[in-house]
């Protein structure tokens, strides 16, 4: 089973696209553009849809998806922690 | 291999100027806010022909005016449209529409009401609506070239799965049909940004580059001018949040998906103006839905495609919109409003390549007339886009 994507192998976060992922899941996230797995385990619940952080992150970072700027580190993150709009925020308006 | 090549037709409606339709509509058209009552009472009394009530079309004025005689006359221009009925309170403005739609050749005609009264306009319009419907009722489809039919784009409700699955299936579609010379179009000004510099690469030159960023930053000095604070709230929506967006660079990211990994922007059109050659285009545009798509409608194009994340609803009374979604709790919760599911994707249980295809024979069912869920299921939103206060 996929339990995140990341569109790109630069990618700082996955998206979790099961339903059900807990503080402890054991997750197989799929790289699309190379087409290869990797492995981590989740440190919180988190909701289909949203993100998972793949490394640790510290206020200031950039975050990257689709291997592209898309906001910066609030407040740090863990890798497996649920990366969102509590601890990531737009550079843009 | 993919199902569409040069070959490949659709059984559609020929219409006077040579466009064709996949829908057959005679609309009852008001030009104001005043006249959607005797305009949904002609379509209560004439099975077959369908009212479009809007709220607006008085005191206008300026571009926005132009734009709003830009919208009804493209939407009566649409070639989804058999036939149109026109209803205003007076005659100067109800000519104006009339005489727009007309140039395509296509039955019209218009009323006025003060001097009447709703009762009598309501009686003279029936009367003309239900010619335009026998009418339509015996046009027969015919065999149509790929290239003839016009394919709009724009996303909605979108979550992370959008960007990972339901957008990138319309841009495989994208890709095939624009290699194939189709006309395409996508928009939504101000969901580009954070990835406005890779629709700006994608441009076919530097004349489409300098519209594209000349529309792009128009609409940012929109935003500057009213925002009250950032634009978090309203940009990723609240519903974009829920499903896991959390920046507007992150959504825009995921909605260029649609244009696929091929196509280039070919043209730049303002709001609900029509394309004058084939190829992608970039329509200035809100990135609400019901509008978008309206103006889609009204720049002529015949069938829409619309992924979804967390499952909008839209529909619109002129342009099937074919709903896209890749999010498998969206599927099992809102299966009724959902054409082609495309969550296989995110188990890696089918291909992009396939899910282009799955949509592309939507796309075809759709247009010989099969109705999309949200035909089936009576939305038909149009909602005109303003510009600013009326006078």
């Amino acid at each position: 089973m996929i339990h995140c994507i990341l569109h790109d192998a630069e990618d700082t976060v996955a998206v979790v696209v099961v339903e059900g992922v807990t503080r402890g899941t054991a997750m197989t996230g799929w790289v699309m553009d190379d087409d290869r797995t990797i492995e981590l385990e989740a440190r919180q619940d988190i909701p289909i849809g949203h993100k998972v952080a793949l490394r640790d992150m510290a206020p200031g970072d950039t975050v990257v998806k689709y291997g592209i700027d898309m906001g910066k580190v609030v407040a740090a993150i863990r890798k497996g922690e649920h990366a969102h709009v509590h601890n990531i925020k737009t550079k843009r308006w | 291999m993919t199902i569409v090549n040069r070959e490949t037709s659709f059984l559609g409606f020929r219409r006077e100027n040579g466009r064709v339709g996949v829908r057959n509509h005679v609309i009852v058209l008001p030009l104001d806010d005043l006249s959607n009552a005797a305009a949904e009472a002609v379509a209560h009394n004439i099975k077959g022909a369908l009212a479009i009530p809007h709220p607006y079309g008085r005191l206008q004025f300026g571009a926005d005016l132009e734009l709003h005689f830009r919208t009804l006359i493209g939407a009566g221009c649409n070639p989804n449209v058999a036939a149109v009925v026109v209803i205003g309170i007076e005659d100067g403005w109800t000519k104006k529409v009339v005489d727009g739609i007309a140039a395509t050749g296509k039955p019209v005609v218009g009323f006025g009401i003060e001097g009447h009264g709703d009762h009598d306009t309501i009686m003279r319009a029936s009367k003309a609506a239900r010619e335009f419907v026998q009418q339509a009722s015996e046009q027969q489809r015919e065999r149509c070239a790929i290239e003839e039919l016009w394919v709009s784009t724009k996303c909605g409700e979108s979550d992370t799965t959008s960007g990972c699955g339901a957008n990138p299936t319309v841009g495989n579609a994208f890709d095939k049909l624009h290699a194939l010379g189709s006309t395409l179009c996508f928009g939504e000004t101000t969901e580009l940004t954070g990835g406005e510099q890779i629709v700006a690469a994608r441009c076919a030159n530097d004349a489409v580059r300098e519209r594209f960023m000349f529309m792009f930053d128009r609409y940012q000095a929109v935003i500057e001018r009213h925002k009250t604070g950032d634009l978090s709230d309203s940009q990723p929506t609240k519903g974009n949040i829920a499903g896991g967006l959390t920046t507007i660079e992150e959504k825009a990211l995921g909605n260029i998906q649609k244009i696929g990994r091929k196509c280039v922007v070919d043209g730049v059109l303002d709001k609900a103006e029509m394309p004058t050659h084939k190829g992608l285009w970039f329509m200035d545009s809100s990135s609400a839905a019901a509008e978008m798509v309206t103006l889609c409608a009204a720049a002529g194009f015949v069938v829409h495609f619309f992924p979804t994340g967390q499952g909008n609803v839209i529909g619109n009374p002129i342009l099937p919109v074919i709903k896209i979604c890749a999010n498998p709790r969206t599927v099992r919760l809102m299966s009724e409003h959902v054409d082609v599911d495309t969550s296989g994707l995110l188990q890696r249980e089918i291909t992009m390549d396939q899910a282009g295809d799955k949509l592309l024979d939507m796309m075809f069912r759709t247009a010989n007339g099969r109705y999309t869920a949200a035909e089936a299921l009576g939305h038909r939103e149009f909602v005109l886009t303003r510009l600013y206060e009326s006078a």
